[in-house]
């Protein structure tokens, strides 16, 4: 399987790996995928008080693309506003990441992913 | 640390070998001198290429102890498996249509046992057990009166294990049942001795046994004599079973691949063994490994293991300075996990993340040490990475977990 640059890059030098402290307050996480499939990914976002992504990190269990696509929704995330970050699409990390048709399902997983650390983040304060 | 290795540190010997460069030495004449067909009656030229030709034969022969009369070329392991399935399973169609094989063989008995159900046969797949092997009263009893044919293979290409051919045998011969093994991972690893096995047909291959690619060789026994019905068509070459102008060069490395095999075959096997133990201990060092099939039951050259929480892809992508693979060769470009992993009972999670180390002629212990310490540095990585040893470390049983499956 021939990788595109960037998700050699992605993958050989992962941006933001490690995780938060799931019961802070101000982070969000979300755990999409199963292992039997052959991918997990935890993203973990950090909120301020203005609603703005401070921080992200993630662990990922998967291919070099889920790894990648991983690595970079946390670059993406930082500065965005929560609704901003759940409105990114799929094919714009296949796109980046020039991901091949057998592995969109790893740029799929990024996206829900990053919904659901949104989605954990809302659920922690009374969906506001 | 990196000097004097050259990378990628080839460990893939089943899934091909270079050929000896005293293969190759012996293949070059017949290139560009000796290059008469050997089926050519009329000239020197020919003759000379037959009586080579005739030699290689007799070298594999001596190898795997038939007669030499007994072996018909073929283009590799997967025709001459085509060739004994399809063959002997048309030319005794009249005496039954049940056959039977082994969820863990090659592709080529799989697939060609698929193409007999196609045309009316009927096929019985067995399972095996958690370490790879077979279980020889679950074989007998599925045996009937009306099957004709069973085929196993001696050594498995992906785990390595060594299944009871004699015993097989036995039982098969008593039952008037024809019984196919496919070598094409056996020779020059283990003794094969076709003057004791109970034994009617065996695919042989030259590449794995450090020959040329695209020659092979079926093992069709005389006594008790066994009929196939051809499947390529022609000029009637090789008696009548396989048509087609002989291979020369390629027989004449078949040849001298073999007849080294048997000269080296008992000291490579030691040599070979004492890295593989090197390999497993360096391996065994490390947390939440596994170790894939029967160790005893077992050729020294395979080692398959499971690295738990990392996946498969992604550690072949880390371990790049060798050359491993996921499963074997053929599959490794999908994304299924390995049936042959499946088929010893292993979770998907295991089956994903296995690596076959095969070992060969010129591993060397250098090698071996540095494939040690470049697994441990990719597979730490790669468990910082993953939320799956994350959880594991803080004492989360995984298969506890409820995953939201895509």
């Amino acid at each position: 399987m021939a990788y595109s640059d960037k998700v050699i890059d992605h993958y050989e030098n992962p941006r933001n790996v490690g995780s938060f402290d799931k019961g802070d307050e101000s982070v969000g996480t979300g755990m999409v995928g199963a292992p039997a499939c052959g991918d997990v990914m935890k993203l973990q976002i950090k909120v301020n008080k203005d609603g703005v992504i401070e921080d992200a990190r993630f662990k990922t269990y998967g291919c070099g693309s889920a790894i990648a696509s991983s690595s970079l929704v946390t670059e993406w995330v930082k500065g965005k506003r929560l609704d901003e970050a759940a409105s990114i699409k799929n094919t714009q990390i296949a796109e980046e990441l020039s991901l091949p048709p057998v592995k969109i399902h790893c740029s799929i997983l990024a996206e829900d992913a990053i919904k659901a650390a949104v989605e954990d983040y809302k659920k922690k304060h009374g969906n506001k | 640390m990196k000097t004097g290795l050259k990378f990628p540190i080839y460990l893939d010997y089943s899934a091909t070998t270079p050929v000896d460069p005293r293969v190759a030495q012996k293949m070059i004449p017949y290139l560009t001198e000796h290059y008469g067909n050997p089926a050519s009656r009329s000239h020197a030229l020919g003759w000379k290429v037959e009586e080579a030709v005739e030699e290689a034969r007799e070298h594999v022969a001596a190898l795997v102890r038939c007669d030499a009369k007994e072996l018909v070329w073929t283009s590799g392991a997967t025709e001459s498996i085509n060739l004994a399935l399809k063959g002997a399973a048309e030319f005794y169609k009249t005496k039954g249509k049940h056959l039977v094989t082994v969820k863990t063989e090659h592709k080529a008995t799989l697939d060609t046992m698929r193409e007999l159900e196609r045309r009316g046969f009927e096929v019985t797949y067995l399972d095996v057990d958690e370490k790879g092997l077979l279980d020889l009263a679950r074989l007998e009893s599925v045996l009937r009166k009306d099957t004709i044919l069973v085929s196993v293979m001696y050594v498995n290409n992906e785990i390595g294990v060594i299944q009871d051919i004699p015993a097989i045998g036995e039982m098969c011969r008593k039952r008037g049942i024809l019984f196919h093994v496919d070598s094409a991972q056996a020779t020059g690893k283990i003794d094969v001795d076709l003057g004791a096995l109970k034994v009617d047909l065996m695919s042989f291959s030259a590449h794995k046994t450090y020959g040329p690619k695209g020659i092979g060789a079926l093992f069709i026994r005389r006594k008790p004599r066994v009929r196939l019905e051809a499947q390529m068509h022609g000029g009637g070459h090789e008696r009548g079973f396989r048509s087609g102008t002989l291979a020369s060069h390629q027989i004449i490395g078949m040849g001298e691949a073999y007849r080294l095999a048997k000269l080296e075959m008992a000291e490579e096997r030691e040599r070979v063994r004492v890295l593989r133990d090197r390999l497993l201990a360096g391996i065994q060092s490390m947390e939440e490994v596994f170790v894939n099939g029967d160790l005893v039951h077992r050729v020294p050259h395979n080692l398959n293991v499971s690295f738990n929480f990392v996946e498969g892809e992604s550690l072949i992508m880390a371990v790049k300075d060798i050359a491993v693979s996921s499963g074997s060769a053929c599959t490794s470009a999908s994304l299924e996990p390995s049936y042959v992993l499946r088929a010893l009972g292993r979770s998907d999670e295991l089956a994903h993340s296995s690596i076959r180390f095969t070992l060969g002629r010129f591993t060397t212990e250098e090698e071996i040490d540095y494939t040690i310490e470049h697994l441990k540095t990719k597979v730490a990585k790669l468990r910082d990475l993953s939320p799956l040893w994350e959880m594991h470390k803080e004492g989360i049983d995984l298969s506890t977990v409820q995953w939201a499956a895509h």
